[in-house]
């Protein structure tokens, strides 16, 4: 059996009371609640606080540029799909710098888990808005507040017909560890997206803020039905619906490889035979 | 003059079929026993405009492009026109009975439409011209089989009724022309062109994995691969854009499948953010970068060699890298293999420079002996190491860590773009900081070892040395052995390898030679400011060409006439 103790207990660079702190608590109790060891799972991520999460938890890491974790977990998971790939980033790197990125992963629909810690406002740089930001949201480097409309990634995925989407708040512990859960679970892209204070730069979108919002979507939402899932992903305000919006059982990405079928790539030599028949193609 | 080579130009619009023919010629005239050399120039559109597909052939090797047209084979009436200055005394044209002939050419005019029944121009002039060059029927109907695959049969049934009543008309109307006689080959030459060569090198050194964003002419790199992905177990991923393609390829590296990025500058200058992340993180890739001329978009489909500065110093930080820029399609191969081997070894980015004309240019090669080929396997046995010890980052000797594969033994691999300790983990130790950038400059002293010296070829203490690089290999040679056989005892010097640069390969053959004139497909001379650069030799003479045509022999003679 795997225990909680083998994923370690690293000192951070996090801000005392960061949301970041609940959120590596719940992914280290998934992956032991999955019975899965350090080395079976790869974790990805990009550039911002959240990014540096795996540094601070036992297992496989890539820790690359902002905004690029998903073609590194796309290229990974492809060159070796026995790892379970974990993707962490923030809501600037995944969602403003890595926008195109997210889009094509959603479609390709490879089975990464991607936790998304969005917490409305680049916390690294000192509190600039991003891409999630209410439409007014005051920062320095927005005085008279943000003008664009923020993104929903909720929307966006369920859009796009991702594999599996939903949404938690770093607040809600056994709701979030369920949530990666059912989400490395799922075979497929799976969006969790986080809601999570940042006690430093967001003075709006509080612990308490969210704790009078977040709301349990209830057993009657069939999270197949993509019509409901589409009205539902659109709901945002006093009331905030926490729990699986979307999923559906589209084959993933790596299963459209007829070369991946029978094993990995990795360490398999050259075929001569087959080459010296390519070969002859050209002659 | 002995009578060496014959240069057929194939020339008509895009879509009427004219890459067919000249890949058909091309493997027909090798199959009866020529050499040849082809040169592609195109417009960047699907249909229309005005397409070059030129095959110069003779008995022995054929280096390079030549001016001069001596069968000109034209699929339009424009053709005839765009092409009557290139004329050789004694040249012909072939062109349809209807069109109007430009003054001063002489030309067969075969009844194209009789002929072809059905609207298959260019196999009309396949016949005909191949029964003019005194080419076998048989042998002219099998490329053209092979090269219209395993299509329609109907469609090559048709093809083949027409090429034999085409052939058939030129024997009874037209009169053979004088075409040098075939060499006789030992062994069956294959027809590949540059960017064929560099796919197949990929894949015999192991490469698993390629991720690209379409763009020209680097494309056809990736079409190759995706050509054999079946066969040779290759996963080909069509990226969202440059950025994931290179992304993508460190990630599938990372977890153990040597991979390939093939692009092309204006596609790098996205990538090069993940330069630096291969450098920093010591993920093996491979960038190729097909060049054509920019800024920018540039010329999209002609090409140039104005992208050696570009790539030397893509990237931001300081790391080691090696550039490779083949000259031939054996280079291409070989090279591309060599590449690979050393982004395995070194554990980074390692660049391989073509540029439009080689990728495009068919040659005839020997068949690549692919027993004796090794290829890569990434990833050590973690033997003694111990599980929690393994550090992805050791400082070592030689600056080269031992590399484990994440998910393949019980060690944890971690990865970083940020400076790191030797485990892997972000830091802002200060002291470890230049321990970490000694490290990894440290390789530099293992590629350089290992670079492939530049060629020398000719007398050895000539009155003019030409140093060129990369895909003007061939010109320069032709240009020398032409300069020699008029009395100036020429030597050329070639760069296939062109960074690292390590003076004692080279700068003595600079400085004995009376005068030395470096020839490039830029207009700033690159190389010749990197040689300066890094040590001292300023060339007194250069010859640049950047109007997006290849470089050839008479060009450099002309330009050469004039300093």
């Amino acid at each position: 059996m795997v225990n909680i103790e083998q994923y370690g207990d690293y000192k951070t660079s996090w801000c005392p009371g960061c949301g970041n702190f609940p959120i590596l608590k719940a992914l280290k109790e998934a992956l032991v609640g999955l019975d899965l060891e350090p080395h079976q799972v790869l974790f990805v991520s990009g550039i911002g606080q959240a990014a540096k999460a795996p540094h601070y938890i036992n297992g496989n890491v890539f820790n690359g540029l902002h905004g690029r974790s998903l073609p590194v977990a796309t290229g990974a998971k492809l060159a070796n799909p026995g790892l379970v790939v974990v993707v962490e980033s923030g809501d600037g790197c995944m969602y403003g710098e890595g926008g195109n990125h997210f889009l094509a992963a959603i479609r390709r629909n490879i089975d990464l888990t991607v936790l998304v810690h969005n917490n409305q406002v680049y916390g690294l740089t000192k509190g600039q808005a991003s891409p999630t930001s209410a439409q007014g949201f005051v920062t320095r480097a927005q005085p008279d507040g943000v003008f664009s409309s923020p993104f929903n990634p909720i929307a966006v995925a369920v859009a796009l017909q991702a594999g599996f989407v939903a949404r938690s708040f770093a607040g809600m512990g056994e709701h979030l560890v369920e949530m990666i859960q059912r989400g490395i679970r799922h075979r497929g892209l799976a969006l969790i997206d986080i809601l999570q204070p940042c006690v430093s730069f967001n003075h709006v979108n509080t612990y308490d803020w969210y704790r009078k919002r977040c709301k349990p979507i209830g057993p009657e939402h069939d999270p197949r039905d993509w019509e409901k899932a589409m009205a539902l992903s659109l709901k945002w305000g006093e009331e905030i619906p926490v729990g699986v919006i979307y999923q559906n059982d589209r084959p993933a990405f790596e299963e459209h490889f007829a070369v991946l079928k029978e094993a990995p790539l990795l360490g398999r030599k050259v075929d001569k035979r087959a080459l010296e028949h390519i070969l002859e193609h050209y002659a | 003059m002995e009578f060496l080579d014959f240069n057929v130009l194939i020339g008509g619009e895009a879509g009427q079929g004219l890459q067919t023919v000249g890949e058909a010629f091309s493997r027909a005239l090798v199959r009866s026993g020529y050499r040849i050399h082809v040169t592609q120039t195109y417009e960047s559109r699907v249909r229309g405009g005005h397409n070059v597909f030129a095959i110069r052939f003779g008995a022995k090797e054929v280096l390079a492009p030549t001016e001069k047209v001596d069968l000109l084979v034209a699929l339009n009436g424009e053709t005839l026109f765009l092409h009557r200055q290139e004329m050789a005394p004694g040249g012909q044209a072939l062109a349809d009975e209807a069109w109007e002939i430009p003054e001063g050419i002489s030309a067969v005019r075969a009844p194209y439409k009789s002929l072809s029944g059905n609207g298959f121009a260019n196999t009309v002039a396949m016949g005909v011209a191949g029964a003019l060059l005194r080419i076998r029927e048989e042998v002219l109907a099998g490329a053209l089989e092979q090269i219209l695959g395993k299509g329609k049969a109907s469609l090559a049934e048709a093809n083949r009724r027409v090429l034999s009543s085409a052939y058939r008309w030129s024997k009874e109307h037209c009169t053979e022309l004088e075409v040098p006689s075939p060499g006789a080959q030992a062994v069956p030459r294959i027809v590949l062109n540059g960017h064929e060569a560099v796919g197949l090198g990929a894949i015999s050194a192991g490469v698993r994995f390629c991720a690209y964003y379409p763009m020209s002419p680097s494309t056809s790199v990736a079409m190759t691969l995706v050509q054999w992905s079946k066969e040779m177990s290759i996963i080909v991923e069509q990226a969202e854009d440059e950025i994931a393609a290179i992304n993508m390829a460190i990630g599938a590296s990372f977890a153990g499948l040597p991979s390939l990025v093939p692009t092309s500058g204006g596609g790098f200058a996205l990538m090069v953010e993940a330069v630096s992340l291969a450098a920093v993180s010591e993920t093996p890739v491979v960038i190729l970068i097909g060049q054509r001329p920019g800024p920018a978009t540039g010329l999209a489909t002609r090409t140039e060699q104005a992208d050696l500065e570009f790539v030397l110093h893509a990237g931001h930080g300081e790391f080691p890298r090696a550039v490779f820029a083949p000259g031939s399609i054996e280079e291409c191969f070989h090279l591309t293999r060599k590449a690979v081997e050393l982004a395995e070894k070194y554990q980074g980015p390692v660049f391989i420079l073509t540029d439009h004309f080689l990728a495009d240019s068919y040659r005839d090669v020997e068949p690549f002996e692919v027993e004796d080929l090794d290829c890569v396997l990434p990833g050590e046995e973690p033997g003694a190491i111990p599980e929690g010890g393994y550090a992805r980052y050791a400082i070592t000797p030689s600056g080269v860590s031992p590399r484990l594969l994440p998910g393949v033994s019980r060690h944890l691999v971690v990865a970083d773009s940020h400076e790191h300790t030797e485990k892997g983990h972000i830091t802002e130790d200060l002291s470890l900081r230049p321990k970490m950038v000694e490290k990894r400059l440290r390789k530099y002293q293992g590629l350089a070892q290992e670079v492939v010296p530049p060629s020398f070829s000719g007398p050895q203490d000539p009155e003019l040395l030409l140093v060129g690089w990369g895909s003007t290999k061939g010109a320069l040679q032709e240009a020398a052995s032409l300069l020699s056989r008029a009395g100036r005892k020429t030597s050329v010097l070639h760069f296939s390898q062109v960074w690292p640069l390590v003076d004692a390969q080279f700068l003595e053959r600079l400085k004995q030679a009376k005068t030395t004139v470096c020839v490039e497909g830029n207009a700033t001379g690159q190389l010749a400011r990197l040689i300066r650069r890094e040590t001292g030799f300023k060339f007194p003479m250069q010859v640049s060409r950047y109007d997006g045509l290849p470089m050839t022999p008479e060009y450099i003679l002309a330009r050469l006439a004039r300093q």
